[in-house]
């Protein structure tokens, strides 16, 4: 997994609430059996028509957006399926960072596995990062993982957390498996005990 | 009082259970009794493994099935027309015979929809943990099993180790005081609950369903409404096993038997919450207050009474207006439109919120006597083979086909549109399944939820009913 430490770059508006994960990645997508290649088809019932034209409304269509890393989105973003699709195909297509006023619990737990970070902010902060957002490309913003702050293009700033032991992964680039590897004895031993105390299972 | 002592709750004690190691910031090792494995989140985790050369630590508690892009038509056994689909298939199928995990492959009449061949071969059993890479995992809760879905990168790590990294959720409790009125289902109490919560009010928590009109529900019912516990945002939906909870497990192939049974029951007769044991959020609804209700928009929390009309995005506060405006121009549908006056072309009874024997049963009860109104595309997708043979056993299936319904092979199907099962563009379903987000059964595919017995009204009207209405009515 690739490290998360910092980054400086476009912000896309995205202020729609409950954007789930079928919009992320809808499901004629989810046939492959590789995790890369998805970008193309990030939000493609959102960016494209029926016959595949770009939609020009669409904020990551719109030449400022076209290569943001960090979206600003409505409430409950990642709602719905536990496709871990939707993490790779926002990797994919470059998003590294998204920040809401709050995540579904299964997305959000994907985000992390990937090397992208989501963040969630109170509304009226969130509210500020989207007014930023909207002035386009010329608006970078930076987050900054271990200081745990968001700077907008004018240099405001506002504070965040991250939950320790993912912020540890995260900033180390950390794979979880070999981590829980490491603790295999403690495995074995609660096997061991189950063994005796709830034999049926 | 020592900490030993502290009320604690079902999902509590089913957590303590399963602790394998926890750090001082909370950050637990959670022990997996149970991993339920399918073709479409599963590739990239056993491709993982083999990268890293590692194996599946316990073939024994993973089971394996193929069912969101299985074909549900004759001939799927040898052939699977869309190559993609297939490839996946052909992967479960390689993966689970490699690893030597529990394995239901598509020509097996066991094989269906994993959270519904789970419990029918007594896989899920109180008290266990149960994933899945699959968000509807939380139908195992109606066990009482604390049961999720995890994404491909989980699935590898308990493949891998048989655990997972976690922190504890909330608890929350949704009770259900009184007995349900006629024509008013688990489906109407999950749905009322998620329109009473919105999909975000689960968020952080755990719930717990409880009281009369829950106690009352039979296994499938129970299935029906933690299988929605994720669309309120919840980790996992739970219900304490009772005398119907074990009743159901007995002399499954795969429950514990005699002297095992016994010591299991003893267990599982533990498992319920404590007098006065904290919930950090409460939500009470009355039973008598639930109507059969359907979706007008494209989020489930977008639930009213069928005796409803389509409410004013106005109504609604901060981005909701916006998101309400959108989900109506999706949708077709006016502010004021009365429900039961919009008219759809196609049903859809299934999926593993609704693809049961008793869903089926109830559809059938509305059907008996009466056909599909002409021009509708009707179709019922049993949940597994089993289903399919019990409800050919019974009769159903006869009911069904001379009502004018398609009587498909168990999978997914419509409620995903993974296979060929899809919506067309402007299509208008009655749908029995989960979500009825934008796209969902097939781009530009409008989708109402519901239960079976209202989505074979509207079969039989051509509009969404209420199912009440037929019920008065003798054919």
């Amino acid at each position: 997994m690739e490290k998360f430490t910092q980054l400086t770059g476009v912000a896309a508006p995205m202020p729609l609430v409950n954007i789930d994960t079928d919009m992320i990645i809808p499901k004629q997508f989810l046939k492959t059996i590789l995790r890369s290649g998805l970008g193309k088809n990030l939000f493609d019932e959102l960016r494209f028509d029926a016959d595949g034209n770009e939609n020009p409304g669409f904020v990551l269509n719109q030449p400022a957006y076209r290569q943001a890393e960090i979206l600003i989105a409505g409430d409950n973003f990642g709602c719905g399926s536990s496709r871990e699709h939707a993490p790779w195909a926002l990797l994919d297509f470059g998003i590294r960072c998204v920040i809401s006023t709050s995540f579904a619990d299964i997305f959000f737990n994907n985000c992390f596995k990937n090397g992208i970070l989501p963040i969630t902010l109170p509304q009226d902060v969130v509210d500020v990062l989207m007014e930023d957002a909207s002035r386009g490309a010329n608006a970078r913003m930076t987050v900054d993982l271990e200081r745990e702050v968001v700077t907008t293009s004018d240099g405001k700033e506002f504070a965040f957390s991250v939950d320790p032991f993912r912020r540890h992964c995260l900033l180390n680039g950390l794979d979880d498996i070999g981590l829980t590897m490491e603790k295999a004895s403690a495995i074995q031993g609660f096997e061991a005990k189950m063994a005796t105390a709830r034999p049926w299972i | 009082m020592t900490a030993q002592d502290k009320p604690r709750t079902l999902y509590d004690k089913i957590w303590d259970d399963h602790v394998v190691q926890q750090d001082a910031d909370g950050t637990c090792l959670l022990y997996i009794d149970r991993h339920l494995v399918h073709e479409v989140t599963s590739p990239q985790a056993f491709e993982g493994l083999r990268m890293a050369g590692r194996t599946v630590h316990a073939p024994g508690k993973t089971i394996a099935v193929p069912d969101h892009n299985v074909p549900t038509t004759a001939g799927r056994e040898t052939h699977i027309e869309n190559e993609e689909g297939r490839i996946q298939v052909a992967a479960l199928d390689t993966n689970a015979r490699a690893t030597g995990v529990h394995y239901y492959p598509i020509d097996d009449v066991r094989q269906g929809i994993v959270h519904i061949v789970g419990p029918e071969q007594g896989w899920t059993l109180p008290g266990m943990t149960v994933v899945c890479g699959d968000s509807h995992t939380a139908t195992h809760g109606a066990f009482g099993a604390l049961a999720h879905g995890i994404g491909t990168s989980e699935v590898e790590h308990v493949l891998a180790t048989q655990t997972l990294i976690q922190k504890k959720s909330k608890n929350m409790k949704v009770e259900i005081t009184g007995s349900l009125p006629p024509g008013v289902t688990a489906k109407d109490i999950t749905l009322t609950v998620i329109g009473l919560t919105g999909t975000a009010g689960g968020t952080g928590h755990v719930i717990e369903y409880c009281g009369q009109a829950i106690r009352e529900l039979s296994m499938e019912g129970r299935m029906t409404v933690c299988n929605m516990a994720i669309e309120g945002g919840a980790r996992a939906g739970l219900i304490a096993p009772d005398e119907t909870t074990f009743a159901y497990c007995k002399g499954r192939p795969n429950a514990p038997k005699g002297e095992q049974w016994d010591a299991a029951v003893a267990y599982w007769k533990t498992l319920f919450s404590d007098e006065g044991a904290h919930y950090d959020k409460v939500i009470t609804i009355r039973a008598e207050d639930i109507a059969p209700v359907v979706t007008w928009g494209t989020s489930p929390e977008d639930v009213l009474p069928i005796t409803g009309v389509v409410p004013a995005p106005e109504s609604f506060a901060g981005g909701k207006v916006a998101a309400a405006k959108r989900s109506l121009e999706y949708m077709g549908l006016e502010a004021g439109q009365k429900l039961d006056e919009i008219e759809v072309n196609t049903v859809f009874i299934g999926s593993c919120t609704n693809g049961r024997i008793e869903d089926l049963r109830a559809a059938a009860e509305v059907l008996r006597g009466r056909r599909v109104k002409d021009g509708i595309r009707a179709m019922v997708v049993p949940g597994s083979g089993l289903v399919r043979a019990q409800a050919e056993q019974e009769g159903i299936a006869q009911i069904f086909i001379d009502a004018g319904f398609e009587w498909r092979l168990a999978g997914c199907s419509m409620c995903l549109g993974m296979n060929d099962d899809q919506l067309s563009p402007g299509d208008r379903c009655a749908a029995t399944s989960n979500r009825n987000f934008e796209g969902r059964q097939g781009r530009g595919g409008r989708t109402h939820l519901m239960s079976p017995a209202m989505a074979a009204a509207a079969a039989v009207t051509g509009r969404l009913t209420d199912v009440r209405d037929l019920m008065a009515e003798a054919v």
